[in-house]
């Protein structure tokens, strides 16, 4: 497979630095409502705070990947005297928890990094420096991406099988 | 579609148990906002003058602000309203945290819960999803431990969750309702939650909020955001550090103290200890403060830090808020800071109001010195100062022999005891503990506050104008020189010519007809952040905010799409502020209970005091009597209000404000 220069996006996370406003939640869920800014709702948010106010966690995580299976492992994590969640570092969505799932369709959510603005909207309108925006060029193969209907239907047919989608999708053309 | 609101209330009838959900009248937006204007609304409508703080019929209304759950930052307070046991009038404390925005997700602009449970319950929202569920094992738990119980009894780590301790549950008049970082406190709201058995209210939603015009307001919230940028690196330089910030008024970060425990009273409000911030005090409080705090936190979706994880030995984690950190220790004169960050984590677990408590329990320990109170009151007291303050705090918390006495509040403790015990009631205004300044000389601004606003609670009220006038010419041309957020150049005029000494200063100075404009400018911006569930902190508390009179009906045009000009914003507040007005004076609110604690000031001027009221209330549109006028009524449609005031024998017939 060729190999091609690619920009890699990145936002780094210094969450000592986080004061859990959750602003990124806020602004990213208004900024990817059709049209733009329509809507607010941080359920429908590619970045999410995982909070445990009393325990100190104040973890914003932003979407990756969508994954069809859960994972096997359910570990825990002791950082600085902390235990974190067994999913909490986790950027998947998954079949095993609500997170990264548009609320309504039950679809993959993933960071896009807002593109066309010149940086992910969850970074410039973080006040505290959490969120840090990096990009580097590194040698990858080239790949073909998914578009974001693509990893929807993606998910639907594993969830339905591909027959099922199929048939939904020739019924309501015929419906118009 | 709605837009910014969600356009649901849920009613719950707890002596029935029923449940339901209410599309509301979209014109109540139009005509009160959200928030505090539509609370009053529904108090007026359906709540009549006989009913008291406890009865089954006293209405207990949970509210977003109309712009909560939309970009807007600090957008976050939930405003609890109620009639107070404490005052017999309609209270309406508000908090931040979580909760407002959550609700509103959740499809709901307010839950108005009636009636009395049977059993102790809380409520569980899941957006379309409501349950009234027991909560006997909640019975006696704290309020910070009742939100991590019932999180994880959900298993939905996001729920957020309001909650009374011990105090609400027995009905104790300061109670508060404890949420995420803040509690809504003022008035006793956790004891008509205790009254009506309801322990808690969770609520998780994952709906989305609508924006009329969502890129035009992100636009203005962009403007918003360069002057909150600005703001935080350029803090104002003529002023002392903890005013010269935005946020409310982000206590946790100062540890200069030397301002509030100098010009404030210790003890019940009577001793003023000027000198007390020593170098070793200021050493021992930054070191104390730097060691408890395991880090600052905010509200939702505020990019100030008012607020801190507390994490010190020997004391379970818990989050404290703005002034908690003085009022224990100033109040039982115990002068190291370790006592406050103690102490506050059991009286939020109790759920105890922060200002109102303190004030109680020194007045205690008064009542007992002056031999009021007797060995037999204090029968098991510890003789040091914080042993005693614990003490007493547990005594009343649990409704324990004085405690009992005590958890009514010291107007009406101060009544039961007797016995010359009233003399040192001295601190209150409509029965209600106010902050606790005694100061040399009056200020008409301050008075014309405390007397008159409907928050009754004077920390709640104060503004965007300068507490005090700078001896310094040069720095007031220099303050004035940049302050968009007034509402007319003249009054740079007013602050450029107000002195501390001589003919332009306190009392005669600002004259009672500028004092009116600015209280009333000052009033009616706090009156838009309590509609819009704005925080104070970045609105009407603090100098020169990042919202102001200029820019907020930019954004409530562009979130709800009714295309409101400043003149329409100022009209509807002032619609909802004489509707809670003539609310309050159908219940016998009158110029007679208009007046601050009696040595609020030194130095009292009857004459100019009465002076003050009448020119105020007729610049306001009041009678003589502090009632709103038929003509001012019919000019905000409030005609109804003013036939219900003549029907009353409160207002008489074709009464305006110069006939008086």
């Amino acid at each position: 497979m060729a190999k091609i220069t690619k920009k890699i996006k990145t936002i780094k996370v210094d969450a000592d630095k986080c004061n859990g406003c959750r602003t990124c939640e806020i602004v990213c869920s208004a900024h990817h409502s059709t049209p733009r800014y329509s809507t607010v709702n941080p359920a429908a948010s590619r970045i999410h705070v995982i909070t445990r106010r009393l325990r100190d966690i104040w973890l914003p995580v932003f979407a990756g990947e969508y994954t069809p299976a859960e994972c096997n492992g359910r570990d825990k994590y002791v950082i600085d005297g902390k235990e974190y969640d067994e999913c909490a570092f986790c950027r998947a969505a998954c079949p095993s928890r609500d997170l990264f799932k548009d609320p309504d369709s039950g679809l993959p959510l993933k960071c896009d990094m807002c593109e066309g603005e010149d940086m992910p909207l969850c970074v410039e309108w973080c006040l505290n420096d959490v969120l840090i925006y990096e990009e580097r060029e590194e040698e990858v193969d080239e790949e073909v991406l998914l578009d974001e209907m693509e990893t929807g239907l993606e998910a639907l047919m594993e969830k339905f099988g591909r027959d099922k989608v199929e048939s939904t999708l020739n019924r309501m053309s015929r419906n118009g | 579609m709605r837009y910014a609101e969600a356009g649901y209330n849920l009613e719950i009838d707890l002596t029935r148990g029923n449940i339901e959900r209410v599309e509301t009248d979209p014109d109540l937006m139009a005509r009160h906002l959200g928030g505090l204007g539509t609370s009053v609304k529904i108090h007026y409508d359906r709540v009549p003058p006989e009913t008291q703080a406890f009865d089954p019929e006293n209405l207990l209304v949970f509210s977003n602000g109309l712009l909560c759950g939309t970009p807007a930052f600090s957008a976050n307070r939930t405003l609890v309203s109620f009639i107070s046991p404490q005052t017999h009038l309609l209270a309406y404390p508000m908090m931040g945290g979580f909760w407002a925005s959550e609700l509103k997700y959740a499809g709901y602009d307010k839950v108005i819960v009636r009636g009395k449970s049977p059993k102790l319950i809380y409520i569980w929202i899941h957006n379309d999803k409501v349950e009234i569920r027991d909560a006997s094992h909640l019975k006696g738990k704290g309020a910070i431990e009742t939100q991590e119980m019932i999180r994880a009894e959900l298993n939905e780590p996001n729920a957020q969750v309001l909650a009374i301790g011990l105090g609400g549950e027995n009905r104790c008049f300061t109670a508060s309702i404890e949420q995420s970082r803040s509690s809504s406190s003022r008035g006793g709201g956790g004891a008509v939650l205790g009254d009506k058995n309801l322990k808690a209210i969770a609520v998780r939603g994952t709906k989305p909020v609508h924006l009329a015009r969502g890129a035009e307001f992100m636009e203005h919230l962009k403007e918003v955001r360069q002057y909150i940028d600005f703001r935080n690196e350029n803090p104002i330089p003529e002023v002392m550090p903890i005013l010269s910030g935005i946020g409310s008024p982000q206590m946790m970060k100062h540890v200069d103290e030397q301002w509030h425990t100098e010009a404030f009273a210790w003890g019940n409000a009577r001793t003023r200890r000027k000198g007390f911030w020593t170098k070793e005090i200021e050493e021992s409080w930054e070191k104390s403060q730097r060691s408890a705090i395991k880090r600052f936190i905010s509200c939702y979706n505020c990019p100030q830090q008012c607020g801190a994880l507390i994490n010190i030995e020997g004391v379970p984690p818990y989050m404290i808020k703005c002034f908690s950190k003085l009022t224990y220790a100033m109040a039982a004169h115990v002068d190291d800071l370790d006592f406050s960050w103690r102490i506050c984590h059991k009286a939020f677990e109790y759920g105890l109001d922060s200002f109102s408590t303190p004030q109680i329990l020194a007045f205690g320990i008064e009542l007992y010195e002056a031999g009021i109170l007797t060995d037999e009151d204090f029968k098991g007291c510890p003789t040091d100062k914080e042993g005693r303050f614990f003490w007493l705090l547990d005594r009343v918390a649990r409704r324990e022999g004085i405690g009992d006495v005590l958890a009514d509040g010291t107007y009406w403790a101060a009544r039961r005891i007797g016995n010359g015990a009233e003399a040192f009631d001295h601190n209150t205004t409509k029965k209600h503990e106010q902050m606790n300044i005694k100061l040399g000389m009056l200020d008409p601004m301050y008075f014309l506050m405390y007397a008159t606003n409907e928050k009754i609670s004077i920390t709640q009220i104060e503004g965007n104008w300068p507490q005090a006038p700078f001896p310094d010419k040069e720095k007031r041309k220099s303050f004035v020189k940049n302050w968009p957020q007034l509402p007319n150049d003249r009054f740079k005029e007013y602050f450029l010519q107000w002195e501390p000494r001589g003919e332009k200063s306190n009392p005669e100075f600002p004259t009672p007809d500028m004092c009116s404009e600015i209280v009333d400018w000052m009033e009616m911006l706090h009156n838009i952040d309590d509609a819009l569930g704005i925080c104070a902190g970045m609105g009407s508390f603090c100098l020169k905010p990042p919202y102001h009179i200029h820019n907020y009906h930019k954004l409530v045009s562009a979130a709800t799409g009714m295309d409101v000009g400043q003149e329409d914003l100022k009209t509807i507040v002032k619609r909802s502020r004489n509707l809670h007005r003539a609310f309050n004076n159908i219940r016998g609110m009158c110029r007679a209970d208009e007046k601050p604690p009696e040595d609020h000031w030194k130095h009292r001027f009857p004459e100019l005091e009465e002076n003050l009221l009448t020119t105020y209330y007729r610049f306001k549109g009041w009678t003589d009597e502090g009632v709103p006028t038929r003509k001012l009524l019919e000019e905000l449609d409030l005609d109804y209000v003013a036939d219900d005031l003549e029907q009353r024998g409160i207002l008489k017939n074709g009464q305006d404000n110069q006939e008086n």
